[in-house]
């Protein structure tokens, strides 16, 4: 489908800095930097995926969304609204708007609450139709997401991993929301079990128009239900483009990297995978200029004092100039 | 490895009618049945399969360190040709180590957190070999270069928490290979692992197998792992061999259900996908072990199901030449 151009999620220099306190005072000793100056924007119906090696800010950017987290800078902008601004009413209606979609089934679902009360906790906080009205949408709500209403009263406990997360997705989806955050919906799951839940967030897009915040460590998985693809580094977005060219030309030497890592689908086409170690250093201590330096096959002197900014090229791929180029 | 790999035809491990059994609140049942393949030197064996299928069941039973409520029920196991599981205690822990070692997902939870590095692995060789301290922690430090850990004599020196994943990860190897064991079982060795750091410890798995000439066993549930490093291939489902083959034949043309159904339903496998698209999904779940269906465990998922099928359990046979399958169809392109 093609997404509708004006964007529904602007998201501009969003930052999430964790304070490291030490000693008996508890005395804030520097800060870890997980979501660094992170910009991008969601398209209605679009599917957004957010890449990355752990550690790099992922989930963090999306709590950030969800109001799970609080920001420590940056602005974010729903609808053309600025959430800032949000009277009351407005921040009540903008987290109806927005849901989320855990990764792990098993420990995002209480195992002791009935399954329609799980889909239905949205609902009753939201206070949003009468108690039979919710009834009727908790059964349709599980028709959509591929359960059988018939095992409403069931606990969480007595379904797969697989069925467990069509739950947390019919939860998700109670309140008619515009943007989920999906961080790592189907990584707990089985191969086969995670194509039927795929299918499921596709579909659900396709009908409902739904845009998704993706997260996702699976290039696979990414490639499949993105349309656009942002890759993190260390807190920061070094490169975002549409899906096709993110995967066909990588620009960054980091997006580079990671799709030489990923293992062929061809036994007649493996990668010679270099054996030699590289650590990805931590959010705690960032290398100085430009944080990919330490593993960048093309670095030069400049780029271990200079940091470079996301500029765009190329109309829709926004990557980081690199100091090379500066230099030329 | 590689097509021209150093593979000699004596097999180093070799695995006949194995079957484990698991007591537990449902009673006692079947978790592992009628497994049997056999490794030569040089050579890697994949076995894939989605959680709880029996690999790691299958694992642990080749180094007799099954839990508790999981007992060897039935079968042989060789080793270097001598009955691995006639052994008393005493003659099994030499083996380990000397003959067969094992690399498990999580190093965390494999390595001793209170030992430093370079001392686990000293001891294992102290355990194994006739050599004095001295040795032993030299022989650490070369096995540690050999796994390519920068700066192998600090490293040695540190404690496991002190290192990154991908860095215990090689840790781990090192302490597998320290005594040169002919073969090497690797439970999902990289799969809590990144991307880029998988990348590096499957080419250093790789590098040193064609270096060492070890017969390894690497399980894992990803079938991209499969395609980059394994020779030939056995598919599980429901603690049985559904599928064997050379790894080319297997993809080329897999001929059980579940291994075609498997292959189709990994994301990004084709080409480039339209967001949109749809996977082709196998419906349905895992059966538990413990109420398996009579005939076919795969039957009640199978698009190609019969009346058979759900009767008889399909036997294990030779499909195409080297190509083995458990199921009832007939190869209808031979
Ligand atoms: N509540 C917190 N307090 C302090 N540091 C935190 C907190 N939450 C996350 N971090 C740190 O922030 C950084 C980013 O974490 P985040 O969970 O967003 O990463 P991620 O990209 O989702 O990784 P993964 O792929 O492992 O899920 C990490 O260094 C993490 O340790
Ligand atoms: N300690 C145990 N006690 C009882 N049952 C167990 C135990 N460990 C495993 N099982 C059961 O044995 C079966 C096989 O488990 P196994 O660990 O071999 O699966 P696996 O194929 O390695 O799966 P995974 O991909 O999740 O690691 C599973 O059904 C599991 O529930
Ligand atoms: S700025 Fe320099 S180190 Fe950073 S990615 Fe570009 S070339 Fe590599
Ligand atoms: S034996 Fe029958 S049910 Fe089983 S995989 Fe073959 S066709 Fe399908
Ligand atoms: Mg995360
Ligand atoms: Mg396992």
């Amino acid at each position: 489908m093609q997404p509708d151009r004006t964007p529904l999620l602007s998201v501009e220099n969003l930052e999430v800095h964790f304070p490291i306190r030490s000693g008996v005072f508890q005395r804030q000793v520097g800060a870890v930097k997980a979501v660094d100056g992170v910009s991008f924007s969601l398209q209605r119906g679009e599917t957004l995926s957010l890449v990355g090696e752990s550690g790099c800010g992922k989930s963090t950017t999306g709590l950030a969304l969800m109001g799970l987290v609080k920001p420590t800078g940056g602005r974010v902008q729903f609808d053309g609204q600025e959430i800032r601004g949000f009277n009351r009413a407005a921040l009540k209606s903008y987290r109806r708007r927005m849901q989320i979609v855990f990764q792990d089934p098993f420990s995002s679902l209480n195992p002791r609450q009935r399954v329609k009360d799980i889909i239905r906790a949205p609902l009753d906080i939201h206070k949003v139709g009468t108690p039979a009205e919710r009834e009727t949408r908790v059964a349709e709500l599980m028709e959509r997401v591929g359960l059988r209403p018939d095992q409403a009263d069931n606990f969480a406990h007595q379904f797969s991993g697989g069925q467990r997360q069509r739950i947390g997705i019919a939860r998700a989806l109670a309140l008619n929301p515009d943007v989920i955050v999906c961080d790592e919906p189907v990584s707990a799951l089985d191969v086969s079990v995670q194509a039927q839940i795929l299918n499921l967030l596709s579909d659900l897009q396709r009908d409902l128009g739904v845009s998704y915040l993706s997260i996702s460590h699976d290039l696979g998985v990414v490639e499949f239900i993105s349309h656009r693809v942002a890759v993190m580094y260390l807190g920061k977005i070094v490169e975002i483009a549409p899906k096709t060219r993110i995967f066909a030309e990588p620009g960054h030497p980091y997006t580079e990297l990671l799709m030489r890592s990923a293992p062929s689908r061809d036994p007649r086409k493996r990668h010679s995978f270099s054996a030699t170690n590289d650590d990805i250093p931590s959010a705690t201590k960032k290398p100085s200029g430009c944080p990919f330096h330490t593993r960048c096959p093309l670095v030069t002197a400049v780029c271990k004092t200079t940091e470079p900014a996301l500029t765009a090229r190329e109309g829709a791929r926004w990557l980081p100039v690199t100091t090379a180029e500066l230099l030329s | 490895m590689s097509e021209m790999n150093t593979a000699t035809h004596v097999p180093v491990l070799q695995v006949s009618d194995l079957d484990i059994e698991i007591r537990g609140v449902n009673g006692a049942f079947a978790v592992v049945s009628d497994m049997s393949f056999s490794v030569r030197a040089g050579e890697t064996l994949c076995i894939v399969g989605e959680s709880g299928c029996g690999k790691s069941m299958t694992a642990l039973s080749l180094l007799r360190l099954l839990p508790d409520a999981a007992t060897i029920a039935g079968g042989k196991v060789l080793i270097d040709g001598q009955d691995f599981l006639a052994m008393n205690q005493r003659q099994v822990e030499d083996f380990r180590g000397e003959k067969i070692a094992m690399i498990f997902q999580e190093p965390l939870s494999a390595l001793n957190p209170v030992l430093r590095i370079g001392e686990q692995i000293a001891e294992s060789v102290r355990q194994h070999r006739k050599c004095n301290r001295r040795e032993a922690d030299a022989r650490a430090v070369d096995v540690l270069r050999l796994v390519q850990m920068p700066d192998p004599e600090r490293r040695a020196t540190q404690f496991p928490h002190e290192l990154s994943g991908g860095m215990r990860q090689r840790a781990m190897i090192a302490l597998a290979l320290a005594c040169d064991p002919k073969i090497i079982i690797a439970d999902e060795p990289t799969t809590a692992l990144d991307v880029t750091i998988q990348a590096q410890i499957l080419g250093l798995i790789s590098d040193l197998q064609k270096r060492l000439g070890t017969a390894q066993i690497l399980i894992t549930h990803d079938l991209g792992v499969v395609s980059e490093v394994a020779d030939r291939v056995i598919v599980m489902y429901a603690g049985r061999k559904v599928e064997e083959a050379s790894i080319y034949d297997l993809f080329d043309r897999p001929f059980h259900p579940y291994t075609i159904g498997l292959m189709g339903a990994v994301p990004g496998a084709g080409a480039s996908s339209e967001a949109g698209d749809r996977l082709a999904d196998i419906p349905g779940t895992v059966p538990p072990l413990w109420n398996l269906p009579k005939g076919c465990a795969f039957a009640p998922r199978c698009a190609n199901a019969s009346a058979r099928c759900l009767e008889e359990r399909p036997p294990f046979e030779e499909k195409r030449p080297g190509h083995w399958a458990a199921c009832w169809e007939h190869d209808d392109a031979a």
